[in-house]
């Protein structure tokens, strides 16, 4: 059976892939996972977010190890 | 740190409004008097803003500015708590802090009703000991968060999109994070709708607004574990938070002005509209390829700069002369400072999305220094 990685999505990154939790196959790394969702959701790719592995932020291309949870963060600007 | 400074008209005013404060173990007398010598400047009187203000004037913070150029409209009502009817079309920071005059004797407020910008930030910072971002727009989120950094303040930062919040406490301590850590990209104001496109409940800023003014409270005095490098995020809906650790990112440093004469002459809102820029080195390694090189400046601006290719075509012709430039796909502008070659690429670039267009950092005011 594959492995898989549990995504959280907040915000507008929420919004534009219709939920705010799903598991998927693993992937190996960030950039990798990046590169996935912008196919699976072409919509991504117009807001600008952080990503977390296992609750970190990450800044450059990291492993993601099997069974990560991962969120996508989004900035908010509201006041 | 944070420096302490007394004011000394303030002593005989009365501790035992505090007195459920002080008698907290580990808060104590002490943890009050820091929280009655230290100084907090509020940029944002608004849904984050009222809450902050209620409960920071409460708890005894000794000095209070706020800052913020906007007036009351009918549709604040249903979260910027501090405001009813009667004050609508007032300006907010006035009409916030007009209602803790009676209300509390004790605190020494300071009201500035105007907006944050470039050319006053570093003035209305320099005065106070912890800063706090109840904003709404990303050009002021950057550019408070910028001040912050290169003055060395605190920031206690909070934001709010629909159902859901984010709160950090940026720039406090050693090796600590800013905001740019998390999100080293400016987004377009366009990107992200606000309040007044997704709508919002009123009690989420509210909530919002509590943990910032605790993050404040907690920095002033030293009780408890502030939000350093962390970000917590919190959904109204689900009522679930979320906790995510971050650490100091390099390249989020590059982003910062490196220092106070560029931060003034940063231009915020076309930075987080996505105008691509340049440095002279980068600029300067592309000519002689097929590119538009454009001075922007008025006739006669000196020093004049000449060579093979330049284009000279001032900002305020650009738009009678967009055929001047239509078969180039790279085109870079400056000008004297790099605020209207800017404004030029930004122009250009909603005519023609397609061409890659940049603006030289800093203008001729960098090629002279270099």
């Amino acid at each position: 059976m594959p492995t898989t990685i549990h995504i959280k999505a907040f915000g507008m990154v929420a919004e534009k892939i219709g939920t705010n939790e799903m598991s998927i196959d693993h992937i190996g790394d960030s950039v990798k996972l990046l590169d996935a969702l912008l196919v699976k959701f072409p919509e991504l790719k117009t807001v600008k977010f952080s990503l977390a592995i296992n609750k970190m932020l990450v800044s450059e291309n990291q492993k993601i190890p099997e069974n990560a949870e991962i969120a996508l963060l989004p900035p908010f600007s509201g006041g | 740190m944070l420096k302490l400074r007394s004011y000394p008209h303030f002593q005989e005013d009365n501790m035992s409004r505090f007195e459920r404060q002080i008698i907290l173990t580990g808060f104590g007398i002490e943890g009050q008097t820091k929280l009655r010598n230290s100084s907090i400047l509020l940029i944002g009187a608004g849904g984050l803003g009222c809450p902050i203000l209620l409960y920071l004037a409460a708890a005894g913070v000794g000095k209070i500015g706020v800052v913020d150029g906007d007036s009351v409209a009918v549709s604040n009502l249903n979260r910027q708590v501090l405001f009813g009817e009667k004050d609508l079309g007032k300006n907010k920071a006035e009409a916030a802090v007009r209602q803790f005059y009676e209300k509390y004797s004790g605190i020494k407020w300071e009201v500035y009703p105007e907006f944050i910008g470039v050319e006053n930030a570093q003035e209305l910072l320099s005065g106070y000991d912890l800063i706090i971002d109840g904003s709404d727009n990303f050009p002021t989120r950057y550019l408070v968060n910028d001040a912050c950094v290169l003055l060395g303040k605190p920031l206690v930062f909070g934001a709010i999109y629909q159902h859901e919040g984010q709160v950090s406490v940026f720039n406090y301590g050693q090796n600590a994070c800013n905001y740019r850590d998390v999100y080293p990209q400016m987004p377009a104001a366009s990107e992200v709708p606000n309040c007044s496109e997704t709508g919002v409940l009123g009690v989420l800023p509210g909530i919002i607004g509590n943990l910032m003014a605790l993050e404040a409270i907690k920095v002033l005095s030293g009780y408890g574990k502030p939000l350093v490098n962390r970000m917590l995020f919190f959904n109204s809906l689900s009522s679930q938070t979320y906790e995510v650790e971050i650490s100091p990112n390099p390249q989020s440093r590059e982003a910062i002005p490196a220092s106070l004469t560029s931060f003034e002459l940063m231009d915020y809102e076309l930075a987080c509209e996505g105008v691509k820029q340049l440095t002279w080195d980068q600029a300067m390694s592309k000519m002689g390829m097929d590119i538009a090189f454009v001075d922007v400046r008025e006739p006669g601006e000196m020093p004049p700069l000449e060579c093979t290719g330049l284009m000279k075509i001032p900002l305020s012709v650009l738009g009678d002369q967009l055929l001047k430039l239509e078969d180039f796909e790279e085109i870079l502008f400056f000008c004297q400072s790099g605020i209207r070659s800017q404004k030029a690429a930004q122009q250009l670039q909603n005519e023609y999305p397609e061409k890659r267009i940049y603006s030289i950092k800093g203008g001729i005011n960098a090629l002279k220094t270099n």
